[in-house]
């Protein structure tokens, strides 16, 4: 299949995340709207590995493995983000009932 | 290499002290000592006592610069220690754990200002951040502190998925995440690195809290517990300031005139956002806040000129900077009312305490003799040897005298004003920190030398 597609694929999926980030009041909703931001880069980075594999296998054997282990750092500390992120959502509704991200005005006053 | 693996080790003894040591006084001095022992460790690597040779395959690379700004992140962080160690009982029970995630956030730091490679950055980048988040939202039955957490975490986990995006087009275009092989660029850089490019840039400008980005700033750090904001208002971000100026010189610094006027901009949009909105303010905090963004705009100038003086003159400016930031927010914490009028008649009944705050905001403020001037003096020399945008460094002087206003009110209130502010209780060591900082800033202002020749030698 030729890249474009899954530059394609990818890129969709980045701006559904954005779209969502940037208009749901849900704080869940816009947590899963990252996730899916940062999958599509884990897409992205393993299809542009893929090519450049393909396109210097012949002089190096280990082309284009690099964007493959980036993938796991990228999981790696996305769970570490979720734990952290969960958690604080968690201390919210403890105090106010809500997940509601329409709270967050408070401080601007 | 030094200070990486010993933070990190750090890090895991504070927790550990936390289970095993019961008085808080002991978790206080082992943080203190361990941040000693950090800042005496760098020291010697930079003097070339390497005690741990691993082969990174050139991933980390600790050269000069690296090591002199990880020195001055290290001597603040130990000299905030000194102040403020003992305000932060009063955030949480958990107190050996929030000193844990200092050093995993210094762990960050030296990552950020030694990467050669763009998957360390990141992860210096989120070993930074992930920390800071849980710091925020440390007091924990307080509504702001969890607003502030919860809108730093969402808009800082945004801002790293459009940095990740970033690194992910240009690795599609070059094939490799080192910055020495992806500044081989000709003079007609494909669309993947452009828009790579534009996408790291954002997400750095967001993370130092540059202008169209910087709207999260003052909310976060007047949510945030005030001990923890003076951390991330000075070291951090001058720690993220560090790895912008690296990036943008290692991986794109063939395409300066691609970027250049961009980053102009982004610059005056900052000081103007910064210096304006901090003149209405009625706190004093929040006020800091706004100046923080205003200082921010001064360090971008460095990132635009990109030259020697703009790497000299950005280590001078994080330690002025940092060093009178720190000393402010630490007289701040002593205050029970943190708007301007709490200020009235401090210097009668606390005249150590004012003295120092005045000099700390005349450093801010940029008036000579004080090390402030001079940082401000490296930065419009480094934006005029670009040659170009004049009228940037003309901007940049006039918003630096708007910047006056703000910093002589709190003057202004503690020497002109009649009052009576209530302080809570200020011990010896406090107090002669404070005048240590204040030296410090002076003798930096008069011989800045003593720090710049670190660089070279």
């Amino acid at each position: 299949m030729p890249i474009n597609y899954y530059i394609f694929l990818s890129l969709a999926l980045f701006c559904i995340g954005i779209v969502g980030v940037l208009t749901r009041r849900n704080a869940i909703i816009i947590f899963m709207c990252i996730e899916i931001m940062l999958n599509a880069v884990n897409l992205l980075l393993v299809a542009f590995s893929k090519m450049h594999h393909l396109k210097n296998a012949a002089i190096n054997a280990t082309a284009g493995t690099d964007g493959q282990i980036f993938v796991f750092f990228i999981m790696v500390v996305a769970a570490a983000e979720v734990s952290v992120g969960l958690a604080i959502i968690v201390m919210m509704y403890r105090n106010i009932h809500s997940v509601d991200v329409n709270f967050l005005n408070r401080l601007k006053h | 290499m030094n200070a990486l693996l010993l933070s990190a080790v750090l890090g895991v003894v504070m927790m550990f002290s936390g289970i095993w040591l019961k008085s808080k006084s002991a978790i206080r001095n082992v943080a203190i000592v361990g941040m000693a022992l950090l800042l005496v460790v760098n020291i010697l690597e930079m003097s070339g006592m390497i005690f741990f040779r691993i082969d990174t395959k050139g991933m980390i690379v600790f050269d000069r610069f690296a090591l002199l700004f990880d020195s001055i992140a290290f001597l603040s962080t130990l000299l905030y220690l000194f102040l403020s160690a003992q305000d932060i009982e009063k955030v949480g029970i958990n107190y050996a754990d929030y000193f844990a995630l200092i050093f995993f956030i210094l762990c960050g730091i030296t990552l950020t200002s030694s990467f050669k490679s763009l998957l360390i950055l990141f992860l210096g980048v989120e070993i930074i951040s992930i920390p800071l988040y849980i710091l925020t939202g440390s007091d924990k039955r307080n509504l702001k502190s969890n607003e502030a957490s919860l809108k730093y975490f969402l808009l800082g986990s945004f801002s790293t998925g459009l940095m990740l995006m970033g690194i992910a087009l240009i690795y599609g275009d070059k094939g490799s995440f080192d910055t020495n092989s992806i500044n081989l660029i000709t003079e007609t850089p494909s669309a993947l690195i452009v828009a790579g490019m534009l996408l790291l840039l954002f997400s750095m400008a967001f993370k130092v809290s540059a202008a169209p980005f910087h709207f999260w700033a003052p909310d976060v750090y007047d949510g945030a517990p005030t001990v923890f904001t003076s951390f991330m208002a000075t070291i951090v971000k001058a720690a993220v300031f560090i790895a912008f100026i690296r990036l943008f010189e290692e991986a794109f610094g063939n395409l300066q005139n691609k970027w250049q006027l961009l980053m102009a901009i982004i610059t005056v949009a900052t000081l103007f956002i910064g210096n304006i909105t901090a003149v209405f303010q009625q706190s004093v905090k929040r006020m800091l806040a706004y100046s923080s963004i205003a200082q921010a705009g001064f360090m971008m100038l460095s990132v635009y000129a990109m030259n020697a003086e703009a790497k000299e003159g950005l280590l001078l400016y994080s330690a002025a900077y940092s060093f009178a930031t720190i000393g402010i927010f630490a007289v701040l914490i002593k205050m029970k009312d943190y708007t301007f009028d709490g200020f009235n008649g401090f210097a009668k009944h606390q005249p150590l305490l004012a003295a120092t705050t005045t000099i700390f905001l005349l450093s801010l403020a940029g008036i000579p003799l004080t090390a402030g001037f001079l940082a401000k003096f490296y930065m419009l020399k480094a934006a005029l040897g670009t040659g170009k945008y004049l009228w940037l460094v003309i901007f940049a002087v006039i918003m630096a005298a708007v910047s006056v206003y703000y910093y002589f009110r709190v003057i202004q209130a503690m020497y002109f004003k009649e009052g009576d502010p209530p302080v809570l209780q200020i011990t010896p060591v406090f107090k002669w920190t404070l005048v240590i900082l204040a030296a410090l800033v002076i003798l930096l202002g008069i011989f800045p030398n003593l720090l710049l020749t670190w660089y070279y030698f």
